[in-house]
């Protein structure tokens, strides 16, 4: 019998090979190129000693200098951080208490319950965003708040789509919590509040991490919602630099969005971390 | 022993039901004495772990009552009763060293940190870890998680100390280790154990008294000797060792002696001290019985015939198994204490059956 070749002159693939078999390379090699090029194009034009995206000049820093110059850009990326970081704190508080109540408890109708405190994960963000400028503008939010406090109502709009993405994380770790390390601390002596303290808290603390981690990138990347519910005075950083597109594609862009990939990168990475590392300790 | 010895626990006609209707832990009563080793044995499912959870305070009886030290404590939430317990997956605090999940049940206790800290050395030193109070539970192998949770629950000096199949994750060399380490040490703190199992060898060679349940009941509440050579039922007597069980009818019974007509050995005579009639069970261990080449002579012995069937070696002793002509199976067991016997019993022999008439268990129920 002739001695089959494989794909790359090796010995032939196995069954479960697909990796060298070309229909799954092709897309995978197609995901690769859509997906990362534009990106890393991007980045690399981030560098470009041009003002024009184009063709390419040489290397320069100097459009990070002018970004962080932008004091408009800086006001942004100030509120962006500002909004990310009080969002993240009152998802991780809502998120973590829902992830209890659905771990822990039965009452009727959960099901219904569980269904609709998902909703904001799979809803279009256009529809959340234009439900929130409805909203605030039916109640008649005020717009002319001093600074921080101006921000309230896109950190309320961010807080209500990141929730369920803190609560999913955290009731997926608490999936496999020992309620025999209840018991045990029960038993030991402990009452309902030492319970959390001491146990369940302690055991829930990776997904939480995670859980922030996610709801901060969420946060502080989101366009749509906030788009919606941003006034002339609150603007946001990925909103600043949408406006700054809008009169051309300068590599200043290019640099701000690097950063914020650059940002949003490294925090996923660490949520993601945390969470297998969780994940292998169980 | 413990004979005489006060009452510590009483379980009181209780009767546990799940959802209403699952009954788990079927009208027990016992008496579990103080500074005993005492242990509930019994298939999986028979409600030995629902027991132990009543006393612990994690279930609720349906019915009936649990004393300790001669307080009702149905009311009393687990985190107030004078016992603790060592779970199956010894739940040790993943996130506390050693030392910090010791000293847990001493801190909520209110012991002030600086007691706690001799205490806890104390009862470290008690399972074997000295000095492993900065470890993390992680670099710790099984066994020696199993001895953090033991001594985590030592520490708090409890009335009874409950054990929920505290070997059963534990690979067999390191088992029966711990077996004489947790009797030896059950010895030393005098503290009464009630432990858990569905090993009987280890309820045998551990406890001082075992009860053997069977789906929510107890069957035989009896030390480990009485258990295997005076079984009360047919169910004690098949679950605890091997036997072999034939069924029989009282012909008549006259002081201490009956006459019983069994199925394919016919009509015998047995020593019984009890009351019987109608249908019973006859039991005779494999290791009581002898298989021999002629039929022996002695008048006390019940002896049949028959062929060998199948040999099974497992080097210290070999089961040998033989059909009657009568039809019965029966196994015996023979001890290899010298090496012609191997070869002597081999599978188509003929060969005689025997037991003692005063082996030959009779089983009313
Ligand atoms: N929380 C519960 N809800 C409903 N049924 C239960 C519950 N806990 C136990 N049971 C049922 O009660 C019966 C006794 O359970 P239990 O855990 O006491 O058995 P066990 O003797 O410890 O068995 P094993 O040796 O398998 O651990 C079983 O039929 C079990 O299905
Ligand atoms: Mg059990």
């Amino acid at each position: 019998m002739a001695k089959r070749k494989g794909l790359f002159g090796r010995d032939p693939a196995g069954p479960l090979d697909y990796l060298r078999k070309w229909p799954l390379l092709t897309v995978m090699i197609a995901t690769f190129v859509f997906l990362y090029v534009p990106l890393l194009t991007l980045m690399a034009f981030s560098f470009n000693d041009s003002r024009r995206n184009i063709v390419w000049r040489g290397f320069t820093t100097e459009y990070y200098g002018k970004l962080f110059n932008n004091t408009d850009l800086m006001i942004a990326f100030g509120n962006s951080l500002t909004i990310a970081l009080f969002s993240t704190f009152f998802s991780l508080i809502l998120g973590a208490m829902v992830a209890i109540l659905l771990w822990r408890f039965r009452f009727p109708m959960k099901p219904f319950y569980e269904g609709t405190m998902a909703l904001p994960i799979v809803i279009p963000e256009i529809c959340m965003g234009v439900a929130m400028l409805a909203f605030f503008a039916r109640i008649g939010w005020p717009n002319d708040l001093v600074w921080p406090i101006s921000l309230a109502n896109i950190t309320i709009a961010h807080i209500s789509f990141t929730f369920p993405f803190v609560a999913v994380i955290v009731r997926a770790r608490l999936a496999g919590f020992n309620r025999e390390q209840e018991e045990a601390c029960r038993d030991l002596g402990a009452g309902d509040w030492e319970v959390y303290r001491d146990v369940i808290i302690p055991h829930m603390k990776p997904g939480l991490v995670a859980g922030g981690l996610l709801a901060f990138t969420l946060s502080l990347d989101d366009f749509v919602i906030t788009f919606f519910t941003s006034g002339p005075e609150t603007v946001t950083f990925p909103v600043k630099v949408y406006s700054m597109v809008r009169f051309s594609v300068t590599p200043e862009v290019n640099a701000a969005s690097t950063v914020l990939i650059v940002i949003t990168v490294f925090l996923t990475a660490i949520a993601m971390w945390l969470q297998n590392k969780g994940a292998e300790k169980k | 022993m413990t004979d005489g010895a006060k009452t510590i626990i009483g379980i009181r006609s209780v009767t546990k039901r799940f959802n209403g209707n699952v009954l788990a832990v079927d009208d027990v009563s016992l008496d579990i004495k103080s500074g005993e080793f005492f242990a509930l044995l019994g298939p999986s499912g028979c409600g030995k772990t629902t027991l132990l959870r009543m006393i612990a305070g994690f279930e609720v009886p349906s019915d009936g009552s649990v004393e300790i030290d001669g307080q009702v404590v149905d009311d009393v939430p687990p985190n107030k009763r004078p016992v603790n317990m060592v779970f199956q997956s010894y739940a040790v605090f993943p996130h506390m060293t050693v030392a910090d999940n010791v000293a847990y049940g001493l801190k909520m206790d209110g012991v002030s940190s600086s007691e706690a800290k001799g205490r806890v050395e104390e009862a470290l030193g008690l399972v074997q870890l000295p000095g492993y109070g900065e470890r993390m539970p992680d670099q710790l192998s099984g066994g020696q998680r199993q001895r953090v949770a033991l001594a985590r629950a030592l520490v708090k000096r409890p009335k009874v100390l409950l054990l929920d199949e505290p070997l059963s994750a534990l690979d067999a060399k390191l088992r029966e280790a711990m077996q004489l380490e947790l009797r030896n040490l059950q010895a030393k703190v005098g503290i009464t154990f009630v432990m858990v199992t569905h090993d009987q060898d280890e309820a045998l060679s551990m406890a001082d008294r075992v009860a053997v349940m069977e789906s929510g009941r107890v069957r035989q509440l009896a030390a480990p000797r009485d258990l295997y050579e005076f079984p009360n039922c047919r169910f004690v007597a098949d679950f605890i060792g091997k036997m072999n069980l034939f069924e029989g009818v009282v012909k008549s019974s006259a002081g201490s002696e009956i006459s019983v007509g069994i199925d394919g050995i016919g009509d015998v005579r047995l020593p019984f001290d009890g009351s019987a009639q109608g249908k019973i069970g006859i039991a005779i261990r494999p290791e009581k019985a002898m298989v021999t080449a002629d039929k022996p002579s002695d008048e006390d012995c019940l002896s049949l015939e028959g062929q060998v069937t199948q040999v099974a070696y497992y080097g210290n002793e070999s089961h040998v198994f033989v059909k009657t002509a009568s039809g019965l199976d029966f196994s015996v067991t023979t001890q290899n204490n010298e090496r012609s016997v191997v070869a002597a019993t081999n599978p188509g022999d003929r060969r005689w059956v025997s037991w003692r008439r005063k082996d030959t268990l009779v089983l009313a129920e």
